[in-house]
């Protein structure tokens, strides 16, 4: 059996956007990666299932014509556990934005403050690599932002949140 | 022989229940508490007689009585009953901890009422992965221990964790995609998911395809145990979280991961192809994660990167692909879960009392508090692998199987195990000089440990010393896991008696088909 190539072609296309998506810093855009990826795989399993047929009711319908049952209960599950990941996702994003005033993914401040360290030891020559250490290291991480605003910092105060 | 096999679900269902329970109790904190204890205590017996049980051979139970291949299947072999057993000791052990820390203090860290249900929830994903017998099933176990992994690690949702938990989430979410890709390339070429008849069908495909699933599997399962170039979000996310939820994240997330290498590995693809590669990446993951944890000033820090060399140690006892090999692997296993949970137990006592986790800043806590040090002493020389703790007997283990191979990368290997050890030491008694006696930068004032966080401290700690005293024992039943293992009849055997349908009652419907 040859699979449906339309299948195929959308799986592909799927992956390659959720794959696209997960590589960006804001968290709303690594969501719709997630979200693209999850499906691309549920069709996956279709594929694996082999063609469409008759429902797979034994004694109505004529065995040689079913299709196969099991991938499809496959994919009821991980839909469900994909929605569960996803509205997982929106409330951190949304916690993101409270915060900080923007959901991107900033940087390690403990692996900066070792490349600062590095640096340090490395006076010898400085080149564009070298970090220059005048900002603390939360502003840095802070700034360590290149999607919206053009890397632009948050300045707003964080708005007061309820513990 | 009477019939056991109702033990085998009890580590999954009884903590999904207790969750429940412990949900709807939610205005009752001390009957919650009370629900969550009972209930590990209640798994920590059922794996114990798993453990005793198993020794005679796996136990199965066909779920709901759907025969195997079609239905799932619960399977407590040797193995799995040990991890299973390590385990539910390791979380009693910590939520213990985690009680007392509740109790002594009203900080954001302390237990919220959803806390006690999610690390039930959490437990029943961990026990649902050891004993599962399908891939898919293992699958939602993993999502089941990731998904209350998620809510334990943000909990609080501070903006710290909030960042830290990020980066974990989309990590593990990408780690299950490729897990579930996997499962339907497995599920499209051999047309079952069931691990016993995996073992049968997959040396019957093509090659090439049954090393493109076993790539993919791999993949999927070194994100989850962090090995080397996979290993990057670890050390970044854990020490954000709570001192007791780091805790049991170091001990039981990753060593999922490596049982499922394990089981894999040795299960469905005993061919071993990729057991140079494994080789490589265990060598990088033990240096290359312990050149991290030397260059550490966070303690937290050093100690996820220590986390992230040793598993390196379980990949090159994989990776070496015989019974030694298996043997010292399963041991370090069982060795790793209990002396890294104990540390960073002794870790959150260390900021507790030095009031930072950042070596810099913390000092002289050997004169403030001397049982502290010693706590600290015992798991930390034991990770180094001093004799005669079980670190060393685990790593002597490896070292000796290595020899015993003899190829020249096992050789490259056995010294950079002995190299990563040199370090893990260096790592650790650096640690040890500037948390303990070095001149603060201002005295503290004494602070008296609590009982209720030091009692269960000081039991994870002594298992971790069990393990050394009954090493003959164990080690002698962690090789009978790894024969077995490597047999792969005894499993295959249990599933499918016939070679071709579980022990279920569902069996009547197939034989009207052709």
């Amino acid at each position: 059996m040859s699979p449906n190539i339309v299948l195929v072609v959308t799986i592909g296309v799927l992956f390659a956007a959720g794959v696209y998506l997960l590589l960006e810093r804001s968290l709303s855009r690594v969501l719709i990666g997630v979200i693209l990826i999850g499906n691309g795989a549920n069709l996956l399993f279709l594929v694996a299932g082999g063609a469409a047929g008759r429902p797979p009711i034994v004694g109505t319908e004529p065995e040689g014509q079913m299709s196969d049952p099991l991938p499809q209960a496959m994919v009821l599950t991980a839909i469900v556990i994909t929605l569960g990941m996803t509205a997982f996702l929106l409330a951190l994003a949304y916690r993101s934005w409270q915060l900080h005033r923007h959901d991107e993914v900033q940087d390690d401040v403990e692996d900066r403050r070792i490349a600062r360290l590095a640096a340090v030891d490395e006076r010898a020559f400085t080149d564009a690599d070298t970090e220059i250490a005048s900002d603390t290291l939360d502003v840095e991480a802070a700034e360590a932002r290149d999607e919206t605003d053009q890397g632009a910092p948050a300045r707003e105060t964080p708005r007061e949140v309820r513990p | 022989m009477t019939d056991y096999t109702w033990l085998v679900p009890l580590p999954v269902v009884i903590p999904l229940s207790a969750a429940g329970l412990a949900l709807a109790l939610y205005r009752r904190p001390n009957v919650q508490r009370l629900v969550t204890v009972v209930a590990l205590a209640l798994v920590l017996a059922a794996s114990v007689a798993l453990l005793v049980l198993a020794d005679e051979g796996p136990l199965v139970v066909d779920v709901g009585g759907w025969a195997a291949p079609v239905g799932i299947d619960l399977v407590a072999d040797r193995l799995s009953a040990l991890m299973l057993t390590i385990s539910s000791a390791v979380t009693l052990c910590v939520l213990l901890y985690s009680l007392a820390q509740g109790g002594e203090d009203d900080e954001e860290s302390a237990p919220v009422s959803i806390y006690h249900p999610t690390y039930l929830v959490l437990a029943a994903g961990v026990a649902n992965a050891f004993l599962s017998g399908d891939l898919f099933n293992l699958y939602v176990g993993f999502e089941i221990l990731l998904a209350a992994s998620y809510v334990l690690i943000t909990l609080g949702g501070t903006g710290e964790r909030i960042r830290a938990g990020t980066i974990y989430i989309v990590v593990a979410l990408l780690s299950s995609v490729l897990f579930l890709v996997a499962i339907a390339m497995i599920y499209a070429a051999t047309g079952t998911v069931n691990l016993a008849q995996l073992a049968i069908r997959l040396p019957e495909i093509d090659p090439g395809v049954s090393l493109v699933l076993q790539v993919l599997l791999l993949l999927a399962f070194a994100i989850k145990a962090a090995v080397f170039p996979l290993s990057a979000w670890l050390p970044d996310s854990y020490p954000t979280a709570p001192a007791p939820v780091t805790a049991v994240f170091a001990g039981l997330l990753t060593k999922v991961g490596v049982y499922a290498i394990i089981r894999t590995q040795t299960l469905l693809f005993p061919d071993g192809r990729l057991d140079d590669a494994l080789m490589w990446a265990a060598l990088a993951t033990m240096v290359i994660g312990i050149l991290g944890a030397v260059a550490q000033d966070d303690i937290k820090r050093l100690l996820s990167f220590t986390l992230v060399s040793h598993i390196g140690f379980m990949v090159f006892g994989i990776a070496m692909a015989t019974d030694l090999g298996y043997t010292a692997a399963i041991y370090y296993v069982a060795h790793h879960i209990t002396v890294q949970t104990a540390l960073f137990l002794v870790v959150g006592l260390v900021e507790r009392a030095g009031g930072s986790t950042s070596l810099t800043k913390l000092g002289g806590l050997a004169k403030l508090t001397p049982l502290l040090a010693v706590l600290f002493f015992v798991p930390a020389m034991n990770l180094g692998g001093i004799p005669p703790l079980s670190g060393f007997l685990g790593k002597i283990g490896l070292i000796e199987a290595g020899v015993q191979l003899g190829t020249p990368l096992a050789y490259v290997l056995v010294v950079g195990s002995v190299v990563t050890s040199l370090l893990t030491l260096y790592a650790l008694v650096k640690a040890w000089n500037k948390a303990f006696w070095q001149t603060p930068e201002e005295p503290r004032p004494p602070v008296r440990l609590p009982f209720g966080m030091v009692a269960p401290t000081a039991a994870l700690i002594g298992v971790g010393l069990l393990l050394t005293v009954a090493a003959g024992p164990l080690y002698a039943y962690t090789e009978r896991a790894a024969v077995s293992l490597t047999e792969r009849t005894p499993y295959v055997e249990a599933v499918l008696p016939d070679g071709e349908r579980g022990q279920g009652v569902s069996d009547d419907v197939a034989e009207e088909q052709p």
